[in-house]
């Protein structure tokens, strides 16, 4: 029904009445809303503040130092920067990431199986270190997009500088990301994105140069811009830790070995401290701790010249004539053959139908125990073998240090072998000939070593049998040792020979001889193959004898004990005897000539310091 | 014939309620901009000074004198929105709601109260009880013309206030059922319509962001997200005036003007919301009280036209804050920031006045 105002002041008092009702029942509908929200959830919402505007940065703790004996350090740090992904709100990193990845130089299809990846297995306040190392142009591209990319963040990072010429590089090793199965072993100890030791020392005393990464709390505002820190957790530096390394000898042992495939060690045979150990070829453990690419990996893992193996721990090899200083020390301990046993040598002997050749084509003619070490006769000890028979040699080679593991302490160290007639019955199921003792008796055959077993095993015999652990770090407590007493008749007798290899002018090393100093030693040449296969493999150098030679001075009591292999260097004599001779020289320039020494105060170690000093 | 004017007439409760919004407006502009735009505050304080004195110059003026001049007022009001349009292209490009210190007035805030003006002038002039086709139609013509104009600046949430001033005056004159549900049902229709041929894309993403927050987390879905964080986060009691750090770093949008309802939530908790509305639900319901005491018809259409644009304002913003509306740029009466929204309100509220002064039919 339409009807027709008559009264212009009769108003719609109902449809008014109507009106502050809907006002009345809107409000409470929006404070319901507001209730919900403020009261019941939230908790939720507080916590969704706080993520927010608080972000945790980790401050990452340095890793300690390697210093060599004298304090010189031998590996340190450099700061850099990490570029880090905060993953707080998921819906602000998934949009950029191909952004980021153009702008970092990131791989866009790996950086989101990482993202992807972290977001099952990290918790969301934890930062990814998406690109470690960053050049300074991502830290341009980062600070540029403070604004707008409010995901990403920089991170000061103290990281190892490795000499990147490869100096003491697989006695050092390397750094890594820690893998998902080193952070399932290491019970709770291992955090992804930790940076620990995958080689050498690195890896042996990661825990004690890795340290406690401490953490920051930062206030942080809408454009991700730190406005405040709310408390730290300072991170605890790893520790420094010393070396029984001596740097110079080192470097000596370097350059020596340049461009050569081969490996040196010095000991104190007296404290079992490694002075030297080298590798060659060696590699830049920089790339690998950057996170090689798989190119780079594969190249240095299918590199024939194998750089990344520690020869001195891990290069296996038939000991060559060195082994005879073993088949010696048998002979004299055992009586068998007497000590003053004779052989005449025409250059080759037949035994059991087979002809076995010495070195030297002409022979040695009468010789006896002394100077067949002199001059290395292989007849003579081939004699001497057939003699003593495999299971003496074998017991001998295995308690002067052959055929187990030193224990010294770096990963990855290999026993080599001694062989027995147990040994081939349970390898090969077949018996053992009597033939090949002949053969192991001038260390050829089955028998290998590693350069540093030969300056244990050489360095416990020429000090009477006391064989002390080869380790690396410079500790107070004295070393762990094995102890299988010689008779000083035997230690003076072998001493003496070893001292006429060097000094004798028919001795084989009689080039390599120093002036003044007493420098002893034995020359090896190990034959990878025979001299008719490789005839038939075209020769070349590939196919040439390893050389080897073990040397110490001074003859009694001795200091350092060397031992040098070059692979395909032919003879001993002329490619490993100079190399342990400079650095035998090197050792007694030194003692000579003291070098300012550093001291440390944090050397919690300081009694084997001074005992070193008043050398 | 002259009506009587006392001073001490005036509506000193509703007076007081927008006293105490203003204050409350004032305190947490103070609080959530102290650090970064000091200046701020003083600005608000000076525009709601000028703002009283605009409510009490208004109060003198006779609305009916005012409603004669409506149709004046109305062509102004076109050719200012044309001009603006052209202007405006030029300088501002899109950014219409967002108000920059020194701009030109906002026409678009003139419009509301015109419009309010118009419409009140042409319903006193229906003499029926219940609006035919032809006044309806005409209503849709006054109120969509500058709808219009204001759409193509373009602004969205401005536009769309114009729309309950039509509906507060229709319901208010009358409608027949039949001519409410065809109109329910051609609004209905013409949304896919406008969604295809009137709304811009931006306007477009800010609905779908409000209907799919996790879609678009950086733009508008990420203002509602840090709005709700910062309300919710607030509690029962809040953080304290200056302690909310979801709006002092920054993370609520315009927290100072849109978004200043989820400053007071953050700071002032649940407390400060529920006496924000309920300051708001007497204010509006003092409204109605004045329209119910109209002398006239035409000054009730005034006061109930006034009193829904503000309501409107209102429950948008108020929900917008919350999540339930998406993000138009509607900003919160008395106590947001923005010159021209506060005089606007003012001499709104100056009809009002003007009405309950002249209530008593000499």
């Amino acid at each position: 029904m339409v009807h027709r105002i008559d009264d212009d002041q009769k108003l719609p008092q109902t449809r008014l009445t109507v009106f502050a009702v809907i006002v009345v029942a809107l409000a409470l509908l929006l404070m319901i809303g507001f209730w919900r929200l403020q009261v019941l959830d939230t908790q939720h919402y507080a916590e969704l503040a706080y993520r927010n505007h608080i972000r945790t940065i980790p401050i990452i703790a340095p890793r300690g130092l390697i210093l060599d004996r004298y304090g010189n350090v031998l590996l340190g740090n450099y700061p850099s920067f990490s570029v880090l992904l905060n993953r707080d709100s998921p819906g602000q990193v998934k949009p950029y990431l191909p952004e980021i990845a153009a702008g970092l130089g990131l791989n866009l299809q790996q950086l989101r199986k990482q993202v992807d990846e972290a977001a099952v297995t990290l918790p969301r306040y934890q930062p990814l270190v998406i690109k470690s190392n960053a050049t300074q142009a991502d830290v341009a591209f980062v600070e540029s997009h403070r604004a707008d990319i409010r995901c990403l963040d920089l991170l000061m990072v103290q990281r190892r500088r490795y000499p990147a010429d490869g100096f003491m590089s697989h006695v050092l090793g390397y750094v890594g990301d820690v893998s998902a199965r080193e952070i399932a072993k290491s019970h709770g100890r291992y955090r992804p994105g930790d940076v620990v030791g995958k080689s050498g020392l690195e890896y042996e005393y990661n825990r004690i140069l890795m340290g406690v990464d401490g953490s920051r709390r930062v206030i942080v505002d809408s454009r991700g811009r730190v406005r405040g820190t709310l408390g730290e957790t300072p991170a605890i530096p790893g520790k420094t830790i010393r070396l029984t390394i001596d740097e110079n000898l080192e470097r000596v042992a370097f350059n020596d070995l340049k461009g050569k495939e081969g490996a040196v060690v010095a000991l104190d045979p007296q404290t079992g401290g490694v002075l030297v150990m080298a590798s060659a070829p060696s590699f830049n453990a920089n790339e690998l701790s950057n996170g090689p690419t798989p190119a780079e990996w594969d190249a240095l893992v299918d590199n024939p010249e194998h750089p990344l193996l520690n020869r001195a721990i891990q290069a296996q090899l038939a000991p060559g004539s060195t082994f005879k200083i073993i088949m010696a020390t048998a002979m004299l301990q055992t009586g068998v053959p007497p000590p003053n046993f004779t052989v005449f040598c025409r250059g080759y002997q037949n035994f059991y139908g087979r002809i076995f050749h010495c070195w030297k084509p002409g022979g040695h003619g009468l010789v006896g125990l002394h100077q067949a070490i002199i001059q290395s006769c292989d007849v003579y000890f081939y004699n001497v073998g057939q003699q003593l028979g495999i299971q003496r040699i074998s017991y001998f080679a295995k308690h002067l240090g052959l055929g187990r593991l030193s224990g010294i302490d770096l990963p990855g160290e290999e026993p080599g072998l001694v062989p027995s007639i147990s040994w081939k019955e349970h390898t090969f199921h077949q018996p053992w000939f009597p033939g090949e003792t002949i053969s192991v008796a001038i260390g050829q055959g089955a028998t290998t070593v590693t350069p540093l077993q030969l300056a244990y095993s050489i360095g416990g015999i020429v000090s009477g049998g006391i064989f002390k652990q080869p380790h690396l770090l410079k500790t107070s407590d004295p070393a762990p040792e094995v102890r299988f007493p010689l008779k000083h008749s035997t230690v003076e007798k072998l001493t003496s020979a070893m001292y006429g290899v060097v000094n004798n002018p028919l001795g084989t090393a009689a080039a390599s001889r120093l002036k003044g100093i007493q420098f002893c030693g034995k020359t090896g040449s190990a034959q990878v193959v025979s001299y008719q296969e490789r005839r038939l493999l075209g020769g070349g150098k590939r196919y040439y004898s390893n050389a080897w030679f073990v040397g110490f001075a001074p003859e009694e009591n001795p200091k350092i004990v060397v031992s040098v292999l070059v692979q395909g260097g032919h003879e001993g004599a002329e490619a490993a005897a100079p190399i342990a001779s400079d650095i035998i020289k090197a050792y007694y320039q030194e003692k000579a000539h003291p070098q300012p020494r550093f001291v440390n105060a944090e050397e919690p170690h300081s009694a084997e310091a001074a005992a070193v000093s008043r050398n | 014939m002259r009506t009587r004017i006392r001073s001490a007439d005036l509506d000193w409760w509703l007076l007081g309620l927008v006293g105490a919004l203003c204050c409350l407006g004032l305190v947490e502009l103070r609080s959530a901009t102290h650090v970064a735009m000091a200046g701020m505050v003083w600005r608000q304080l000076i525009w709601v000074g000028l703002g009283f004195l605009a409510l009490w110059l208004v109060s003198r003026i006779d609305y009916l004198w005012v409603l004669d001049r409506a149709p004046i007022l109305y062509l102004f009001m076109l050719g200012g929105l044309a001009v603006v349009l052209v202007i405006g292209h030029e300088r501002f490009g899109a950014r219409r709601w967002v108000e920059i210190d020194g701009t030109p007035i906002q026409v678009s805030e003139f419009a509301k109260l015109v419009i309010i003006i118009a419409l009140a002038r042409f319903l006193s002039g229906v003499r029926t009880d219940r609006l035919t086709l032809t006044d309806l139609v005409k209503i849709g013509i006054l109120t969509g013309v500058p709808l219009g104009l204001i759409l193509l600046q373009p602004d969205l949430g401005t536009a769309l206030t114009l729309v309950p001033v039509a509906v507060a005056g229709v319901l208010l004159a009358g409608i027949r059922w039949k001519h409410l549900l065809a109109l329910i049902l051609l609004a209905g229709l013409s949304l896919p319509v406008a969604w295809h041929f009137v709304l811009k894309p931006y306007q477009k993403a800010r609905i779908t962001a409000f209907l799919q927050p996790q879609q678009d987390p950086q733009g508008s879905g990420y203002q509602i997200l840090q709005s709700k964080i910062a309300v919710g986060s607030g509690g029962l009691w809040g953080e304290g005036l200056g302690r909310g750090s979801q709006n002092q770093l920054g993370f609520v949008p315009v927290r100072y003007s849109d978004f200043i309802l989820s400053a007071v939530g953050e700071e002032l908790g649940f407390a400060g919301i529920f006496l924000t509305l309920l300051l708001y639900v007497g204010l509006l319901l003092r409204l109605i009280q004045n329209a119910r005491q109209a002398k006239d018809r035409a000054g009730m259409y005034l006061v109930g036209g006034v009193a829904a644009i503000l309501g409107f304002h209102i429950f948008v913003n108020a929900a917008m804050v919350i999540g339930w509306m998406p993000v138009t740029g509607i900003p919160l009466p008395l106590v947001s920031y923005g010159g021209s929204s506060t005089l606007f309100v003012f001499m709104a509220l100056g009809l009002v006045m003007s009405v309950r002064l002249r209530r008593f039919v000499n």
